[in-house]
């Protein structure tokens, strides 16, 4: 494993102190290879989200450690080795797109003309050129997300974590917007970290499916989904698309004791 | 076209009709015409006292900007100050809300004292106070009220505290600025007139306004308060200008929301 | 309860730390005081200008003029006849707003003709012209209690107009599909849904009517009151600096007690409903 990108080692996540306290999380070991594209999917408070907020550092571990790019989690959030999609864009009502693009530029100090440069080309490879200039109320929905998406990716992260960044669109858009995202990536290289509770999203999209159980959460299984790439509308179609579908679907309702073996992902 | 016509009509017509009542009222009852003036005497004292009255309003407008000048510099500073420093901030907003529900334009005399009666300072000082707790208080909110999502957004890019501040804080709070502006503008010529009523020099619009209305000649009085009104009203939209200016992207984009 | 006991607490710290601060800057700049000599001199911070605040406190319980009760009762009473000016006229005035909110809600026509200038007239300087209206009605306090009632109906009318309006056209839809009266939506939906809005827009008119009580009694010849009383005091100023303060203090505490009883009154009012707005 050691072209591991992410290392999650023995982490256990509590809430809340003294009598109060919530684990949301127990025993994560993960592991994720460069270039992967990993979905965390489980029931409603199963921590994934928490989780993926752990690996980016926007909250810390009760016990245990995380290594991103061979560094701490936090070292990694420093030195901006990821980038962050939302279920919401968040976006800045008084920004352009390309405003909204260059922000994280703006935050490490690169110059204009590199920040410029950069922003139109993100923008390009979201499929937006033309729109630099609009203001974030002026696109749909989806439109807003595949900026956030730009504005993820305008300082090349080497991790691109995504917290059911598709969630709050109707499902024509998302299964395209699916099908942009695996583009993106296959042209970036990017390796994606993605919460959904989506399970056909989850096997259409990923390499591998990181199952987990309901509060606290536990990884009860990791499955390579070893679906042919790269991904489309005839994917959807195929048997074995099925079939996967229906692995998770009983992972998620089966026994939940963590299988000998299943925490770490198989090199594929 | 004839569509929007259809939809002012109506108030148009009101506008119209309360005028023209109100003249044929006076003239078909026999009300003493000093008593309840018709508005073709008070057009008529706006005439007559054109020239009185533009130079009244102009010395009582430049103590309404000046007075929003100072309390609006003083109350921008104060919030900026409260924001970066003191995380009390929430704490202290409730006291701001109280000190505004005091009556300020009670300080009139102690400012006539402090500063001369006959000196325009002592209505820019009054009008100053009036408007500092408004945009004090919205600034604030302006500044602290940021959605989390943008503030982790800014985290997950390591960005500093004063980056957060000038790439977050600072745009959000421009439209709760411009609300406070616009309330301010009409707050700052009532406090400037108002002062002006517990004293002042002979040129202003609130020593106009009382001793007319001493002297029973309510058609100067009106008048006089009719141009206040105009001059309140072309301030308020004047501080729209502005606002367009400044926030493009407010305007259009709550506009869009509404439709 | 608690609550409310810890906020009058942080109240009287802050007042408190105000009189600290008060009596430092006349120590930094005021009169020479006893055997001290301020560093600096600012004409502000003189006895004359800013009495000590003992002084103030003081003046309270002396007589407010020869051979009269103490400034504190005066001033008390001055303050009760304000209030009940602002006060009915407040009264009358939220009727009158909310009346009207209520024919505009259910009536395109007519709202479109009216509330132009309702909203128009919150760019008026509408205090300015209490004491023309004053003078103009032969004074008196019911004159005055006009003032405050103009102050208050206009804000009312529109809080009130927007809060019928807010109800979500769902809950109005499933109203019609138990076909109910206008009246019962009116009870139902409409006035609660509106009441958030309508408590903000008492808070502002109880300070604008406390306001526009005191300026109304400025031309009127109204001596009872605290308009009266502050006129009076700053008349005969150099003869007794603390009494005008002693006059604005008990101007503000009751314009800070009427918002505040408006406060109580919407927290009873929306118990348990999304937190109060905080202006």
């Amino acid at each position: 494993m050691s072209d591991s990108v992410v290392r999650v080692r023995g982490v256990d996540k509590v809430f809340g102190t003294g009598t109060d306290k919530t684990p949301a999380l127990q025993h994560i070991d993960l592991e994720i290879p460069k270039g992967a594209f990993v979905s965390l999917i489980g029931p409603s408070g199963c921590g994934k989200s928490t989780l993926l907020r752990l690996i980016g550092d926007l909250t810390q571990p009760s016990v245990g450690a995380i290594d991103v790019n061979g560094k701490t989690a936090h070292r990694a959030r420093l030195d901006r080795d990821y980038g962050m999609v939302f279920q919401a864009p968040v976006l800045f009502d008084w920004r352009t797109v390309q405003g909204n693009v260059e922000l994280p530029l703006e935050v490490s100090a690169k110059d204009k003309a590199v920040r410029a440069a950069r922003a139109r080309a993100m923008l390009a490879l979201v499929e937006l050129t033309g729109f630099e200039r609009r203001y974030p109320w002026q696109l749909s929905g989806g439109m807003q997300q595949r900026v956030a998406i730009a504005r993820a990716l305008s300082f090349e992260p080497a991790i691109l974590l995504m917290d059911e960044p598709f969630g709050a669109l109707d499902e024509m858009t998302r299964e395209r917007l699916n099908l942009e995202l695996l583009r993106i990536w296959k042209q970036t290289g990017t390796t994606i970290v993605f919460v959904t509770h989506s399970i056909p999203e989850a096997v259409f999209l990923s390499t591998h499916v990181a199952v987990m159980s309901a509060r606290p959460g536990r990884i009860l299984e990791v499955i390579p989904v070893d679906l042919p790439q790269p991904r489309n509308d005839l994917t959807r179609e195929d048997e074995r698309y099925f079939g996967f579908i229906k692995r998770v679907r009983e992972r998620l309702r089966g026994r939940d004791v963590a299988r000998p073996g299943a925490a770490e992902v198989a090199a594929s | 076209m004839s569509k929007r016509f259809a939809y002012n009509a109506p108030a148009v017509l009101v506008f119209v009709g309360v005028l023209g009542l109100w003249e044929l009222a006076v003239r078909a009852f026999g009300i003493q015409q000093f008593l309840l003036p018709p508005p073709s005497s008070i057009a008529g004292a706006f005439v007559e006292h054109f020239d009185e009255l533009v130079t009244v309003g102009r010395n009582t407008l430049t103590e309404a900007v000046g007075g929003l000048l100072i309390g609006g510099v003083a109350a921008l500073v104060v919030a900026f100050a409260i924001a970066r420093w003191a995380t009390a901030s929430r704490a202290l907003l409730p006291f701001a809300i109280a000190a505004n529900s005091v009556p300020i334009i009670a300080f009139a005399p102690i400012m006539n004292n402090w500063f001369g009666v006959l000196n325009p300072l002592s209505k820019m000082m009054v009008v100053a106070v009036l408007v500092f707790f408004p945009i004090m208080i919205n600034t604030l909110r302006g500044l602290t009220l940021v959605d989390r999502s943008s503030l982790e957004l800014m985290r997950s890019y390591a960005a500093t505290e004063l980056a957060v501040f000038t790439k977050v804080r600072i745009p959000n709070a421009l439209p709760y600025v411009f609300t406070a502006l616009k309330v301010s503008a009409t707050l700052s010529l009532i406090g400037a007139i108002v002062a002006e009523y517990f004293g002042g020099a002979r040129s202003v619009l609130g020593q106009f306004i009382i001793t007319e209305a001493a002297f029973f000649r309510f058609a100067n009085a009106w008048a006089a308060i009719v141009v206040a009104s105009a001059v309140s009203i072309a301030f308020f939209l004047i501080i729209v200008a502005i606002e367009r200016v400044a926030i493009p992207w407010h305007a259009s984009s709550r506009s869009a929301e509404s439709s | 309860m608690f609550r409310a006991g810890r906020s009058a607490l942080s109240f009287l710290v802050v007042i408190g730390a105000l009189a600290v601060l008060w009596e430092v800057v006349k120590l930094l700049g005021g009169d020479p005081n006893g055997g001290w000599i301020p560093p600096f001199q600012w004409t502000v911070a003189s006895d004359l200008n800013m009495p000590h605040v003992w002084d103030i406190g003081a003046s309270f319980v002396e007589p407010a003029q020869r051979n009269g009760p103490p400034l504190g009762i005066v001033l008390v009473n001055a303050g009760i006849f304000t209030f009940r000016e602002a006060f009915g006229g407040f009264v009358f005035g939220a009727l009158l707003g909310l009346g009207l909110a209520i024919v505009f809600v259910h009536s395109r026509l007519l709202e479109r003709a009216l509330v132009p200038y309702v909203v128009a007239s919150q760019t008026v300087p509408i205090i300015a012209i209490a004491p023309v209206v004053v003078i103009w009605l032969r004074g008196g306090w019911l004159a005055v209690a006009v003032i405050s009632a103009y102050l208050t109906f206009f804000p009312v009318t529109i809080a009130g107009l927007r809060g019928l309006r807010s109800p979500d056209p769902r809950a109005l839809e499933l109203m019609r599909s138990y076909a109910s009266s206008s009246r019962d939506v009116l009870l139902k939906v409409r006035l609660p849904a509106a009441a958030p809005y309508l408590f903000a827009a008492f808070k502002v008119a109880a300070t604008a009517s406390v306001v526009g009580a005191i300026i109304g009694e400025l031309p009127s010849g109204i001596r009872d009151g605290l308009g009266g009383a502050i006129l009076n005091f700053n008349q005969f100023y150099v003869s007794g600096p603390p009494k005008l303060w002693a006059a604005i203090i008990v101007a503000a505490f009751v314009g800070i007690g009427f918002f505040s009883l408006v406060r109580v009154a919407e927290a009873m009012f929306l118990r348990g409903r999304t937190a109060p707005s905080d202006a």
